[in-house]
């Protein structure tokens, strides 16, 4: 059985990160170029490190499934970053993005891994303005931030509602530059397939180019793996279409643990969906919260009038009633959860009655429309595309929609998992945002993972290992990983059934939003655990995938995403059916306080639950790390 | 009454199709009838309904570039009726909604057509060249970790500004597409101002400029002949005024570095 240690290092928790550092092994100089580390994705966890441990000296080679390092779906992100600049004079400090991050997360981080993300948060804006990545600035020209959800201080940082963009353009440049320099081999249109062990460590992986269909070896000493989040499990979700589960499954059937597999995030400002073809949800910026204002309808009788025809005392500023001192700025999983609820009292509005209005009729009276536009146009204009409706004329329509996965491979302080080398960055790993996370934290994690944390701990761990001892690929451990991926994907193609890949990853879709979604309960888990294993079966006995496996096939691409998807949504059931309790993005109906807030179990929850596989067939074991809190104290978390 | 309701429709289209096994096959048209579709559709998620017609029956899929479906990565990059990302300015493939079309329209739907961006298979093209010229300049050297603080160089708000119009450029490749000569001065003409209007471009300013466009050179693309097809195509709607921008950098560029060649002999 795998043994988690967190291996947190002693001493004060503002200074564990400075004194781990300083007593760090080190690599020689001569030496780096002796070591090689394979990277597999290149969004902002796995382009910075990449970069960076380039930049050190390491032989880096990069892995992508995309056509170029620039398309990794970070890109998407909207609103901002966060960081402790207090910039604003208005009392933020490393303490305090630290605290609302372990509140935020509620009380399932680990204190250590959000400090240190705390306290690197500020180099990262330093670093992203020396990149040139062009922030938003006020008029002197220093630097402009917002708020966001979850904090009562204004800390993002943004370049209109494309943060997400520059900032990963800002880590594609660097990585350009090392490619340029000859000091990256950058792999691009590549899954990984297989993570290869030898001697019980990451020493490689194997993965198949989408062009050609040719499937190859690549050994390292050792592995990161950087390649975001597992949300397309629910089908419909504001990741990208191609975004996969799969190197970090395949990962954990080689042994990584999978951390709180249960811990989703549902967005509560997506646009609603609206018909069976779907393939894709879209993000409204959490941003337009600072001046949106929530509502719907006091009478169910409402809902199908003209939101303009419905006078101010007929309304209900639902977050604003029940969260008044965060407003309409009350963190996701609270928001998301109130919308679920208003709904479920049949006032929810638009055409599925699965929707609340965001509006800005205030905003727009207040500030002139003008303001307005400069500050959310481009949201407004994407609103407009998908709907055809203008919202500065009607209030939009939202409704919550999966956005980010806070669970994944499990990693002690230095980021590795319980497989030595194999190193776990950014969305993929769970570490930091517990139950929830908060607006704006992802794109710091995943730059604090890439720039700041990941060159040092890795470093340190390669220097346990001796300089060019990196395995050849003609050991049997490569060969074995080979065969079968080979014979997976011959698995796929031979079925030649009646369904498509798509029919099914809409009915497993349906089942994880159906009982692992916004609410949950055991019956409904327990009714899941027996779906999946049966869609599954149906998946391998009926599912008809075109071509073959010597050429750019999406169709195959697909099915072995979906395969994986197929075995972990049932996981992330059993993890949900396991923890009984309430927090943060998991919602068990059987807990909750009196008014609708989540009932923690901190006697018997306070824990990451990581599973270890067993086998085909097999139940996997649940292991846990006990989370022990010295510096905050936890409590019932409260945005009233 | 809810918007989306009363203007939902069902329409149905003739798609003409190119599609072309492998880089060194022949490609051709095909012809697929699409028939009751939703027109709040988007035009990707009708090739996913063509595609699962087709999947069904055992047929090859069209392929077709795609990721994010909401007009930020810069993978979707369909020529639809002979425009770059279709009828529409200012939005790309993904963005493009079945609502443009009428009832019964034949659409025409090729990959890009451009020597530096070879077709792949069907409709989708290889990109690689824009990466490659990325890596010849496209970038501020800055080591991690080695940054000052970042207010400590204020910008004025107008230079961020216009900085961040040019950063807005999401690498897909239609402003080549839809050019007559396949130049790609608006990419490069972007990525040049962007550094260029920062005052941490500085440095590497005139070096970045010569690199990337001997790259541009020698990957094939061709020149501009001011005609803005580009920006016309652009879904992020950048300005031609960075190709000016570009050829006023290349020129300061090639005449300091002229006489800084002859001065340092």
């Amino acid at each position: 059985m795998a043994t988690l240690n967190s291996n947190i290092p002693p001493g004060e928790l503002a200074d564990k990160w400075s004194t781990y550092k300083a007593n760090m092994k080190l690599v020689n100089p001569a030496n780096k170029r002796k070591y090689k580390v394979i990277v597999v994705g290149a969004g902002l966890a796995g382009g910075s490190a990449a970069a960076t441990m380039a930049e050190l000296g390491y032989k880096v080679d990069c892995f992508v499934f995309h056509d170029s390092p620039r398309r990794a779906h970070s890109i998407a992100a909207q609103g901002g970053i966060n960081a402790a600049k207090n910039y604003q004079n208005d009392g933020d400090s490393v303490y305090r993005l630290f605290y609302d991050t372990v509140k935020g997360g509620d009380y399932r981080s680990r204190e250590a891994n959000v400090h240190r993300l705390a306290e690197v948060s500020t180099n990262i804006i330093d670093q992203c303005v020396a990149q040139g990545v062009p922030f938003a600035r006020e008029y002197g020209g220093l630097l402009d931030n917002r708020s966001f959800g979850g904090a009562q201080v204004s800390r993002t940082f943004y370049a209109r509602g494309q943060t997400g963009q520059q900032l990963l353009l800002g880590a594609y440049s660097a990585l350009s530059k090392m490619i340029g320099a000859g000091a990256v081999t950058m792999h691009n249109n590549s899954e990984m397939l297989d993570l290869v062990l030898v001697d019980g460590q990451a020493k490689g992986i194997v993965v198949r180019n989408l062009n050609s269909g040719a499937v190859t070896c690549h050994a390292a000493d050792c592995v990161v793996l950087a390649t975001g989040g597992y949300g397309n499990v629910f089908n419909l979700s504001t990741y990208a279409r191609n975004s996969n589960a799969t190197a970090a499954w395949r990962a954990y059937k080689q042994g990584a643990c999978f951390a709180n597999p249960c811990f989703t995030q549902i967005h509560p400002t997506c646009i609603p969906v609206s018909g069976d073809y779907q393939s894709k949800l879209t993000l409204m910026s959490e941003s337009l919260r600072n001046d949106g204002r929530i509502w719907v309808p006091k009478k169910a009788e409402d809902c199908d009038k003209n939101p303009n025809d419905i006078p101010e005392a007929d309304r209900d500023y639902f977050l604003e009633r029940i969260y008044p001192s965060f407003g309409n700025l009350a963190p996701r999983d609270v928001s998301s959860r109130a919308a679920k609820r208003m709904c479920d009292e049949d006032r929810g509005v638009g055409p599925t009655k699965l929707g609340v209005y965001l509006d800005f009729s205030d905003a727009i009276q207040r500030l002139g429309a003008d303001t307005v536009r400069a500050r959310y146009g481009n949201l407004f204009d994407i609103y407009k595309e998908i709907t055809d409706e203008s919202a500065y004329e009607t209030p939009m329509r939202i409704f919550p929609a999966v956005h980010y996965t806070m669970g994944g491979l499990w990693v002690d302080y230095n980021l590795m998992s319980n497989i030595p080398g194999l190193f776990v960055l950014g969305e993929a790993n769970f570490s930091d945002h517990g139950a929830n996370r908060l607006g704006a934290s992802a794109l710091m994690q995943g730059l604090a993972d890439g720039y700041f944390v990941a060159p040092y701990t890795v470093g340190n761990y390669l220097a346990t290992q001796k300089p060019g001892s990196a395995p050849s690929i003609d050991e049997p451990a490569f060969k074995a990983a080979v065969a079968n991926v080979q014979e997976l994907t011959q698995r796929l193609l031979k079925t030649k059934g009646k369904e498509t890949v798509a029919h099914f990853h809409k009915r497993l879709g349906k089942i994880m939003w159906d009982h692992c979604g916004m609410a949950r309960t055991k019956e409904g888990l327990e009714e899941a655990l027996k779906l999946i294993p049966a869609l599954r079966e149906e998946f391998w006995a009926n599912v008809n995938v075109p071509g073959s496996d010597d050429h750019l096939n999406q169709a195959l691409e697909k099915a072995g995403r979906l395969a994986d998807f197929l075995e972990l949504g049932e996981l992330m059931c059993r993890d949900a059916l396991t923890r009984e309790e309430s927090c943060g993005g998991h919602f068990r109906e059987e807990y909750q306080h009196a008014d609708g807030e989540c009932l923690r179990d901190d006697e018997n929850f306070a824990h990451v639950a990581a599973w270890e596989y067993q086998g085909e067939g097999n139940l996997p074991h649940r292991l846990t790390e006990d989370l022990n809190y010295q510096t905050v104290k936890m409590s019932t978390r409260s945005y009233k | 009454m809810v918007a989306d309701t009363s203007s939902t429709q069902n329409i149905s289209l003739k798609l003409r199709v190119w599609r072309q096994a492998g880089p060194d096959q022949e490609g051709r048209f095909v012809d697929y009838q699409a028939e009751n579709l939703n027109s709040n559709m988007s035009f990707l998620e009708l090739l996913d309904v063509v595609n699962d017609d087709l999947e069904r029956r055992g047929e090859d899929p069209i392929a077709f570039a795609h990721d994010c479906r909401e007009g930020i990565c810069g993978t979707c990059s369909l020529v639809i009726d002979g425009k770059p990302h279709g009828p529409h300015h200012g939005i790309a493939s993904c963005q493009t909604y079945v609502r443009s079309f009428k009832d019964g329209d034949t659409v025409v739907v090729e990959p890009y057509r451009a020597k530096p961006f070879p077709v792949q298979r069907d409709l989708i093209t290889d990109r690689a060249a824009f990466d490659e010229i990325q890596q010849a300049g496209g970038f501020i050297s800055v080591r991690t970790g080695s940054a000052c603080d970042a207010n400590a160089v204020p910008i004025p708000k107008e230079d961020a500004d216009l900085a961040m119009d040019a950063a807005a450029c999401i690498g897909c490749g239609a402003c080549v597409a839809a050019c007559k000569n396949a130049s790609a001065m608006l990419f490069v003409g972007a990525k040049v101002s962007q550094f260029a209007l920062l005052p941490q471009g500085q440095p590497e300013r005139d070096q970045r400029v010569l690199n990337m466009v001997a790259k541009m050179d020698e990957l094939g693309f061709g020149n501009c002949t001011n005609q803005y097809e580009c920006s016309a195509a652009c879904p992020k709607l950048i300005s031609h005024d960075f190709i000016a921008k570009l050829n006023k950098e290349y020129l300061q560029a090639s005449v300091r570095s002229a006489f800084k060649a002859r001065s340092s002999v």
